[in-house]
């Protein structure tokens, strides 16, 4: 799960590491009484996405009634497809320098990987390309946590060397989002040091591991609602699917991971453009793949679905019961090309054809068919 | 021939008396695969498949000289199941289990340091195979057929998918590996790759790549330094989206790291014939 930010500082909050005042405003009211309480503040929009700023997303203010002003204009906004739910006011900060700070799973090392950058406050994939050495890494003992000194080494190679103390206890608070929360990405960009001297978390972005949610049901409670989401991704979900939304017309049902990518991959090939992503898992039982149907149509622009499924041990011929089912349960009228292969693969394809649904020869053919079918507007 | 599993490996199932673990053990005793026994902690003693159940895969180990693990148990066990087997003797490990949070992979993959000659595959792969021989998982036998191809996939159905062709067209496999969907795993393409180089009854080599990671990258730079076998790589996901995790836990974008471009290319430099589409795997491999 993405946390917003007022999210992700709650949560480094709770874990010791000291954040500016804010207040959650979901109207510009309580914008406005955030900055009389607050004094001047930066009205933040609150989406799971970087690059809000450029956006404009984030306006300092100096009075309640900018405040509001500033909240009247970015709730609802529209930031890279996430409509703007509410936004965090939070008190303006003295700021001396600025850090970054972060960890994320480092694939090839099959290992966490701590960074560390004075040039914080800026893009790091942009910081990391330009000057990959101004970041200093550690990949901690995943068992033990980072030790002292290597937290030490960290900051010294960074060139913060006079902040190591307060950065080695920071980092280790902020490390225990690993162990305690199952976190896989945390950033806080920047890491504000103020002219006070106080060390504290301008920005905070904070991911958790999907696979690990069910030991972690207090954050989906706590965060799970605020965010609006993709309605077709939401009922998927609801439904047990695995689905992800895309920007095309051809709807998408297959199973497996790597099966399905491969016919997004084919559909494009052929001209067309996938409207989703949606793995129906092994077996392709009736009643998985009326859901996958159900939750493809309620997309509008769905101009026709393209069926994948390779059965390993299902039988093609109740794979082909099962889908004619769906598809008159659901009234469809779009056209529908099913492309399957397996056990009693000829008796499925069969009774597809006696009940007017198209099947391909093989994936390409019959992503071939589906573009050509969609071309043409089709009666809904 | 083959790589990893044979004839005379001795495997036990982890979770036998499971659903998953109950059907996947018969599948592989009725091909002829030495299934030794299973554990189920709790149910030591009995026997289930017709095999003896043990308490601990340290024990299943003494008492049957296993020395190959199959792992079907749910996915809060799942991590400690591995470093059970490798504790308890286990050379290869395989995990089918799909959903184990990632950081108890990256604490597992830290424990198999201490255990060099111990082979992991998976996470959340459809397993290993040598047709007519031996299988640990679920990949389907009708669909594989003994022969001189090697094959290593990310995913599981697009395997079943390649596997299929390949035995319709008459090109026999010699040995099957599922490597798995997940970002941190065991066996990387880079290790499978280099076992079917070091197997002369594998002549040709099918890799089937996804994106995200760099996996697919390190096992071209080996290629290209030089291979006996004649291989035809595809990647999946050449036009999935950045930033979106396509049912794999593994498979995203990340900046431009891990795109399909870059994979296909690092074939194309190695001189590995990279296939658009499935369809044309077999017609590049002849």
């Amino acid at each position: 799960m993405k946390l917003l930010e007022y999210q992700a500082k709650e949560v480094l909050s709770s874990l010791g590491i000291p954040i500016p005042a804010g207040r959650v405003a979901r109207t510009p009211d309580e914008a406005a009484n955030a900055c009389a309480e607050l004094g001047p503040v930066a009205v933040k929009a609150q989406v799971p996405v970087g690059g809000r700023g450029k956006a404009g997303g984030i306006k300092l203010v100096n009075s309640p009634e900018e405040a509001r002003q500033a909240a009247a204009q970015i709730i609802g906004m529209d930031i890279k497809g996430f409509k703007v739910p509410l936004v965090y006011c939070e008190a303006a900060l003295q700021i001396e320098r600025e850090v970054y700070l972060g960890f994320t799973v480092d694939r090839d090392a099959r290992n966490n990987i701590l960074m560390l950058s004075a040039k914080g406050g800026m893009d790091i994939e942009q910081v990391a390309e330009e000057s990959p050495e101004t970041i200093a890494r550690l990949h901690p003992n995943p068992w033990r946590g980072p030790l002292d000194f290597e937290l030490n080494q960290l900051a010294f190679e960074a060139g913060l060397g006079d902040l190591a103390r307060p950065l080695t206890s920071l980092i280790k608070k902020l490390y225990r989002a690993i162990p305690e929360l199952d976190a896989v990405t945390a950033e806080i960009n920047p890491l504000v040091v103020t002219k006070n001297g106080e060390v504290i978390a301008g920005d905070a972005k904070l991911e958790t591991d999907e696979n690990a949610a069910w030991r972690h049901k207090d954050l989906e409670v706590r965060f799970g609602s605020v965010l609006e989401g993709d309605p077709y991704e939401v009922e998927a979900k609801k439904r047990g699917l695995t689905y992800v939304s895309l920007d095309g017309d051809i709807g998408i049902i297959g199973n497996g991971a790597g099966l399905c990518m491969s016919t997004l991959d084919l559909v494009q090939r052929a001209g067309g453009m996938a409207a989703n992503f949606c793995d129906i898992g092994g077996g392709a039982k009736a009643e998985v793949v009326e859901n996958a149907l159900a939750v493809i149509l309620m997309n509008p622009r769905v101009k026709g679905v393209l069926m994948n499924v390779f059965g390993g041990i299902t039988r093609g011929d109740e794979v082909a019961r099962g889908l004619v089912s769906a598809r008159d349960n659901l009234k469809m009228k779009l056209p529908l090309v099913v492309r399957m292969s397996g056990t009693n693969e000829e008796e499925g394809r069969q009774i597809l054809k006696q009940n007017g649904i198209e099947p391909g020869a093989s994936a390409w053919e019959a992503a071939q068919k589906i573009v050509e079918l969609t071309k043409v507007p089709a009666p809904r | 021939m083959s790589i990893l599993l044979d004839s005379s490996t001795r495997v036990i199932v982890q979770g036998i008396t499971g659903r998953e673990g109950t059907f996947h053990a018969g599948q592989m005793i009725e091909m002829g695969t030495q299934v030794v026994g299973g554990t189920s902690p709790g149910k030591g003693g009995t026997t289930h498949m017709g095999v003896p159940v043990f308490n601990t895969v340290a024990e299943a180990v003494r008492a049957t000289g296993a020395t190959a693990s199959g792992i079907f148990v749910p996915p809060p066990f799942a991590a400690d199941a591995i470093m059970e087997a490798a504790a308890g003797g286990i050379s290869l490990i395989v995990c089918i289990t799909e959903g184990i949070p990632i950081q108890e992979m990256i604490r597992v993959k830290d424990y198999l340091r201490g255990f060099p000659a111990v082979r992991l595959i998976g996470a959340n792969c459809p397993g290993l195979i040598t047709p007519g021989v031996a299988k640990i998982g679920i990949i389907p036998q009708r669909i594989t057929s003994p022969g001189p191809v090697g094959l290593v996939s990310r995913s599981g159905t697009l395997t079943y998918e390649v596997a299929s062709a390949l035995t319709a067209s008459g090109m026999g496999q010699s040995t099957i590996v599922g490597i798995g969907g997940d970002p941190v795993l065991g066996l990387t393409f880079k290790d499978v790759v280099e076992l079917f180089e070091k197997d002369m009854a594998t002549t040709h080599l099918v890799v089937i790549g996804e994106i995200g990671g760099s996996d697919e990258e390190r096992a071209a730079e080996l290629l290209a330094r030089g291979s006996r076998l004649k291989t035809v790589a595809f990647i999946s996901g050449r036009t999935a989206p950045e930033g979106k995790r396509m049912g794999h836990a593994g498979a995203i974008i990340s900046g431009n790291r891990g795109t399909a471009k870059s994979k296909e290319e690092a074939f194309q430099k190695a001189g590995v014939a990279v296939a658009e589409t499935t369809d044309q795997i077999v017609g590049l491999l002849r």
